[in-house]
């Protein structure tokens, strides 16, 4: 087997199970922070009980979070040395100040407002956690500062055989960030919302008259939340999108499974993708309306993978330069798919728990509990489409997947390591899922008394 | 002094925070399952370190991320070469990371019991596979002239070096039970004082032939560059003062001599190692130094100026926290979490 190959595999393995768990903290650190806040003006009890209750949920994924980033950070050096000793100059410093920035703000904080309720004032614990909700979201940005180089390479230049950092404020400036950085952190808001509402609609249609207003209350702020999340996610979304027409046409070409040059350019809303021959065998398409999507008019044109592979040769010589269509096509219809039901959903359910009425609407509250995992299924989708859209670079235009990976791991040793990440990550999941539904279906005065 | 050199005393710095803290760290965990009996008990002793462990933890975090950052080319040798080591390790962070959290959510005895040997062996395999890295820093590896270290896995396990995973295994652990001495009260606290006896025979017993072996393995203690034997001598002198202050009662007193014994012995490595940082067996010219190893002057520019800011603001407020959690715990505390 391929080292390469198998060394992909296995950073798309930790990266998917560390982005299912950490988009809840990011979300919900801020949403508890929100709650912890009404606690502290309204002086109502019943905020602190929604606190605790809802931390419960947070910091079962924020162990998992911070476990998984480890593994994250070894693995830059683990499998892909030579992009380490190619990117480090540059890759190396948004890595050490997330470290010095945010790590240490959240994680310092964390403990304290875990431990923190009788010995700090009502003011400072909550206090304590805005800096964590503060500290995670800021993680989220260094390492798309990172992130986004490897997308749009801005303030550097090659030198010594490497790419070297010219312009600090560039990299922090490249508008990718400022593309993928509210998106995910809206994508958090949303996946947050969701999840309580999940849980809140399942306590909901139990019935019970000593915890409706507890469920109610939770169900009303989450659904405003969750909406915000949604619209904000999906407008964002969509400035990257044309954004991206720009920065990296080829990753918008295989997202829409564009093969020819159109103009004005067609969209395509379901396709069967025929990598090898370069085709769609077939396809419904809605004309002119992918030009609105990327330049908001009728006329525009946009190059299909075709061309745009001839001018990849014609820039870096010979060589596949497409990335995997079928992967990128599908999950962008998943991603905006969910993403605009999200919207419906959440619309809905900020309508009726407004009106007060959220209780009767059963079959509503059914379809929620499984809904709660939509925007997670997104925002993976959404990550699939970043990553495998950069295909064949690791860092865009400056260095292939093929060239990044570790000459000194043998696949053997890489079987092992994916092997025991594997089995670690699956009890892991097991586990923190099932806490999470046992402490989310579980009455609120009870965890209350065993605290945390 | 250059900026190279600046951040080769910043790493040492990093890990110097890193090894003392999570020095504790690991070692309350491994002595979890011997000096605590009842689950009240071992909730005690977890949440010693319950409101703290993970804020320690970034600092292991950001010495790999400073060492990605200032010195890329040691950060890609090592992790790639010491992979199956350093996954090892991360079995370990990994399990034990998560035990704190879930130990706690379930009554059932069997449920804790699997935990607390997961809290265990976490703390075990990361303590000891860190030792058996530095001694490999320390005695150098066959380092090629690409910079890479294609050996593997086995020469890694020799004997020297897991010599050295023993050395630091009881140091860590000598260093979480002077810890629990000062935040330990009732039953746990004394069984923890009987064991710290035997412990701080061990260590220096330990600690005193691997100082010989490092003598005649290694040019660590008689480096050209910076001396490594005058921290050497002072790192055994606070072994021996641990024993001394343990033996008068003084316990606030034991945890600190602990504390410099890891300070020191991490200044050791660093000063004998300079300016390499990781040592070629092969051809000195194969050697990585905090020049060639090293970022551009642009990038440790940068990077200084963040560390210069926030460095102090994170002491600041990782040392409050100390303060607020600084009462003694017992098995029948009310403040138990964990």
């Amino acid at each position: 087997m391929d080292p390469v190959i198998l060394s992909r595999w296995q950073f798309a393995i930790t990266t998917i199970f560390h982005f299912f768990f950490v988009p809840v903290t990011l979300g919900l650190s801020i949403f508890l922070a929100i709650l912890e806040t009404k606690y502290v003006t309204s002086g109502e009890e019943i905020y602190k009980r929604m606190t605790k209750f809802w931390g419960k949920i947070f910091l079962i994924n924020f162990a998992i979070g911070v476990v998984t980033g480890i593994v994250q950070e070894f693995h830059f050096g683990l499998n892909w040395s030579e992009y380490a000793r190619f990117m480090g100059d540059i890759f190396g410093a948004p890595l050490a100040i997330e470290g010095l920035m945010a790590f240490f703000l959240e994680s310092t904080f964390i403990g304290v407002w875990i431990f923190g309720w009788d010995k700090l004032s009502k003011k400072a614990h909550a206090g304590v956690m805005w800096l964590v909700a503060i500290g995670s979201n800021l993680s989220a940005l260094w390492i798309l500062v990172a992130n986004s180089f490897m997308q749009n390479p801005v303030g550097y230049a090659i030198r010594n055989g490497r790419a070297e950092m010219t312009d600090f404020w560039a990299l922090l400036g490249n508008p990718n960030v400022w593309h993928q950085f509210p998106h995910v952190i809206t994508a958090g808001i949303a996946i947050g919302g969701f999840l309580i509402m999940a849980f809140s609609a399942w306590h909901l249609l139990q019935n019970k008259a000593e915890t409706r207003d507890f469920f109610t209350r939770s169900f009303r702020r989450a659904s405003t939340y969750a909406l915000i999340g949604a619209l904000l996610v999906g407008l964002i979304g969509h400035a990257q999108g044309q954004f991206l027409a720009k920065s990296q046409p080829l990753k918008v070409a295989a997202m829409e499974g564009h093969w020819e040059t159109e103009q004005p350019a067609s969209f395509s809303v379901i396709a069967i993708i025929d990598q090898e021959n370069m085709e769609n065998t077939w396809e419904i398409k809605i004309p002119k309306f992918l030009s609105l999507m990327l330049f908001n008019d009728l006329t525009t044109g946009f190059p299909g993978l075709r061309e745009l592979q001839e001018e990849e040769i014609a820039k870096h010589g010979p060589g596949e330069y497409i990335p995997p269509v079928t992967i990128s096509y599908w999950s962008s219809r998943t991603m905006i798919g969910i993403g605009l039901l999200m919207i419906l959903v959440a619309a809905l359910a900020v309508w009726w728990s407004q009106r007060g009425v959220i209780a009767e609407r059963r079959w509503f509250l059914r379809i929620l509990i499984p809904a709660g995992l939509l925007p997670t299924v997104a925002s993976i989708a959404g990550w699939l489409v970043a990553e495998t859209g950069r295909w064949p670079w690791i860092v865009h235009g400056l260095q292939k997947i093929e060239d990044a990976v570790s000459p000194t791991i043998t696949p053997g040793s890489i079987i092992f390591s994916m092997t025991t990440f594997l089995v670690l990550y699956t009890i892991l999941g097991v586990v923190g899922v099932a806490l999470m539904i046992k402490y989310g279906t579980s009455e609120p005065a009870l965890a209350e008394e065993k605290g945390e | 002094m250059d900026l190279n050199t600046l951040w080769f005393i910043l790493l040492t710095v990093l890990f110097c925070g890193f090894f003392f803290l999570e020095g504790f760290d690991y070692g309350v965990g491994i002595l979890l399952p011997f000096v605590a009996r009842t689950d009240g008990e071992r909730r005690a002793v977890i949440n010693t370190i319950g409101p703290v462990w993970d804020g320690n933890e970034v600092w292991m975090i950001t010495a790999g991320g400073a060492m990605f950052a200032a010195f890329p080319h040691m950060y890609a040798t090592l992790f790639s070469g010491f992979y199956v080591a350093l996954v090892f390790m991360l079995i370990g962070l990994i399990i034990r990371g998560v035990s704190f959290e879930f130990r706690s959510k379930r009554e059932d005895p069997r449920w804790r019991k699997t935990w607390d040997w997961a809290i265990f062996f976490g703390s075990l395999l990361p303590a000891l596979l860190w030792g058996v890295a530095v001694s490999n820093l320390m005695r150098g590896v066959a380092i090629e002239a690409d910079l890479n270290y294609y050996g593997g896995l086995l020469p890694l396990l020799n004997p020297y070096s897991l010599f050295g995973g023993l050395v630091f295994l009881a140091l860590f652990t000598i260093h979480g039970a002077a810890f629990l001495g000062i935040k330990l009260k009732g039953k746990v606290h004394q069984r923890v004082k009987s064991f710290t006896r035997v412990l701080w025979i061990a260590a220096v017993v330990l600690a005193v032939a691997f100082l010989v072996w490092t003598y005649l393995a290694t040019d660590i203690l008689n480096n050209p560059g910076w001396d490594g034997l005058i921290p050497a001598i002072l790192a055994a002198v606070s072994l021996l003062a641990y024993g001394l202050f343990y033996w008068m009662g003084k316990e606030g007193w034991t945890f600190i001599a602990g504390g410099l014994v890891i300070i020191l012995a991490t200044v050791m490595v660093f000063s004998g190692l300079f300016p390499r940082l990781m040592i070629s067996t092969l051809d000195p010219a194969n050697s990585l130094d905090i020049y060639n190893a090293a970022s551009s002057p642009y990038t440790l520019r940068v990077i200084t100026i963040v560390a210069a800011i926030f460095v102090p603001i994170v002491l600041a407020y990782q040392g409050w926290t100390y303060w607020i959690f600084r009462k003694r715990l017992s098995a029948d505390s009310p403040e138990l979490h964990y």
